[in-house]
């Protein structure tokens, strides 16, 4: 038995989630699942790859380097993953947009299950996994030869990277006809990620307009946070879609969530009430996010927010 | 070109679920049931891909009891033409529903086929992946545009950085996300008509699928409940309290 775990990357960069990822494996690993391999796979990745061989647990690195799987198209990736998911027990990638479009191809060319987002490990065929947007956990069992699964990268502390595992590159290279990638539009901020910040800042429908949303980057600024959004916040065209905190949206659970101008719809609090303290401000002193805030402040945000970052 | 759109019943979106006493799953007894909100997204795009033209024909389908009848007169009062029920009152898990699915498209030879991206009963966000991967087709999911053009459809991704634009040949695959389009209502003139749209019945069997699953349920919980805090009387009561309370700043 031995444990696959896909890397997940961009920029150039491991991502902080893989480090959470193989978390998760090792806990398989001390449940009787053998070994860690890590696969990078994408276009000029060895500076990755040379990361990822410095996680701790990671036995193996394997690169799969070339032009088909630049962007990590779910096709091409997919028939990769089926080529080496042979002499695996587990295969593992983190809940991210890129291990939800492939890891079901693989499962299903695999004929087996998936389990999406499991947020802990029982055994080495048994997980734990958040249903109903997140309003009851089901503990779940696999019969599967294979356990195909995506993980939610904030139930597991990160890895240290004092490692040194081997690198070897993958030959056998796929061709894919059927997908071509255009072009990607990212937004560029010089914050943290979202879901590894350890302090995030959202603001919802109560902010108005696209420019209010100003007032949360002076707090977000002194806090060194994140900032986030609700569904109607992305709808109305205030923030941008990945900012998005929910069910639907990013998951994240920070030391500090301040939820300025929302009202606590269970697709929201779905993504954020593991954080650790929760801040709510809003002007309705009935709103549903004041049942699930450690503080909440009753008033109105154009006021408190411009006071909040002058004493912070 | 022909249109297939998948569409579940779950349970309405503002309902909060319980979780049985005994732990041995969530209590749906008289919960409101209705068309998962992301397969009224993908209703929507087929309906308005036939009304520019692109589509000649928007088919349903569901998988699942008799009562999900009602999610594909719901779809048929929206716009779609036909509908497929795939009936069973087993537990179908997402595989079971994708190899159902391929069975679909093997009959009906859709140029595209719109899921949701995501049910929110189990939350999986991987039918559509499965769907694919089994009928060896490409995949745009998570879709806030869709552009078909020709022999191709150029998909607008939510990815987690940003939005990514790939190109995919038909027949392709899609699985909607929130902002794809606003879904209409349906107008009760269109819910007369859509009783009298056909409506195939067919079973698992009929596509020589097994609908049984290697995933077993050991118990279901509610999760950790969050209490409740303390109202703070002003910003600097809130300041206080995080740096001496909480220790988070
Ligand atoms: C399928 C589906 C998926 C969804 N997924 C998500 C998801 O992932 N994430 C998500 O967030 N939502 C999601 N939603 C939407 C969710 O149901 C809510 O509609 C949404 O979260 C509401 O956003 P809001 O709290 O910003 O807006 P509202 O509910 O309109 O709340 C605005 C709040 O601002 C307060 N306010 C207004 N002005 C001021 C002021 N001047 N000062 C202080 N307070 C003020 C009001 O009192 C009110 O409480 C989803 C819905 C569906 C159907
Ligand atoms: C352990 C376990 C317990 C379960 N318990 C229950 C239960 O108590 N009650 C119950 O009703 N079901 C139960 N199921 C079945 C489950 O709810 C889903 O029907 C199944 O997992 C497929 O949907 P999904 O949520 O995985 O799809 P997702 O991948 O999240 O859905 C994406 C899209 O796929 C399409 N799709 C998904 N399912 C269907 C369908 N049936 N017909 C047409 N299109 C579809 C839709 O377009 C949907 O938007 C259980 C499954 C398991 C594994």
């Amino acid at each position: 038995m031995s444990i696959l775990v896909l890397a997940d990357h961009h920029d150039g960069q491991l991502a902080g989630t893989t480090a959470h990822v193989v978390a998760a494996a090792q806990e398989i690993a001390r449940a009787g699942g053998g070994d860690i391999d890590v696969l990078v796979a994408g276009e000029g990745v060895s500076a990755i790859a040379e990361a990822a061989a410095k996680l701790d647990g990671v036995s193996r690195v394997w690169v799969a380097d070339n032009a088909v799987y630049a962007h990590q198209l779910a096709e091409p990736l997919g028939a990769l993953l089926v080529e080496l998911a042979d002499g695996y027990s587990h295969v593992l990638s983190s809940a991210s947009t890129t291990g939800k479009n492939v890891m079901p191809r693989l499962a299903a060319l695999k004929d087996v299950s998936q389990l999406s987002d499991v947020i802990a490990v029982e055994g080495i065929d048994t997980f734990c996994r958040p249903i109903y947007a997140g309003n009851a956990i089901a503990t779940v069992k696999s019969d599967d030869a294979l356990k195909v699964m995506t993980v939610r990268s904030t139930a597991f502390d990160a890895v240290a990277a004092n490692g040194g595992a081997g690198i070897e590159s993958v030959d056998k290279v796929v061709d894919n006809t059927q997908s071509s990638f255009i072009k990607e539009e990212l937004a560029q901020s010089d914050r943290p990620e979202l879901g590894a910040a350890k302090v995030v800042i959202s603001g919802g429908r109560g902010m108005g307009n696209g420019e209010n949303f100003k007032l949360l980057d002076g707090i977000a600024d002194k806090l060194g946070a994140a900032i986030g959004a609700s569904r109607a916040a992305v709808d109305a065209g205030y923030a941008h879609n990945d900012m998005q905190v929910g069910q639907t949206g990013k998951i994240v659970a920070p030391d500090l969530y301040i939820a300025v101008g929302i009202s606590g719809a269970i697709q929201h609090l779905a993504g954020m009430k593991d954080s650790k303290v929760i801040v709510a401000i809003n002007q309705d002193e009935e709103a549903p996010i004041f049942q699930v805030a450690d503080y909440g402040l009753v008033g109105d945000l154009f006021e408190i927010l411009p006071e909040l970052e002058s004493k912070l | 070109m022909k249109v297939l759109v998948a569409v579940k019943r779950v349970i309405d979106y503002n309902v909060k679920i319980r979780v049985k006493p005994d732990h041995s799953d969530v209590d749906l007894t008289n919960v409101k049931m209705a068309m998962n909100p992301f397969c009224e997204i993908a209703v929507e795009e087929a309906v308005r891909l036939k009304e520019k033209g692109v589509a000649s024909e928007v088919v349903a389908v569901t998988v699942g009891p008799k009562a999900a009848q009602e999610q594909l007169r719901t779809a048929m009062a929206l716009g779609a033409d036909r509908a497929i029920h795939v009936q069973t009152d087993d537990k179908v898990e997402s595989l079971a529903v994708a190899k159902l699915l391929k069975g679909v498209i093997d009959e009906e030879q859709p140029g595209l086929v719109i899921l949701g991206k995501q049910a929110i009963d189990t939350d999986n966000n991987q039918t559509g992946q499965m769907l694919a991967a089994l009928a060896g087709l490409p995949q745009g999911t998570f879709a806030s545009e869709v552009d078909v053009q020709g022999e191709k459809v150029a998909v607008t991704r939510e990815i987690d950085g940003g939005l990514q634009t790939v190109e995919l040949s038909l027949p392709a695959i899609v699985t909607t996300d929130l902002r794809l389009n606003d879904p209409r209502y349906a107008k009760l003139p269109d819910i007369m008509k859509a009783k009298k749209k056909p409506l195939d019945v067919k079973t698992p069997e009929d596509y020589g699928v097994a609908t049984g699953s290697k995933v077993s349920l050991i118990k279901v919980e509610a999760p950790a409940e969050r209490k409740g805090g303390v109202k703070v009387g002003s910003v600097d009561e809130l300041v206080d309290k995080l740096k001496n309370e909480a220790k988070v700043l």
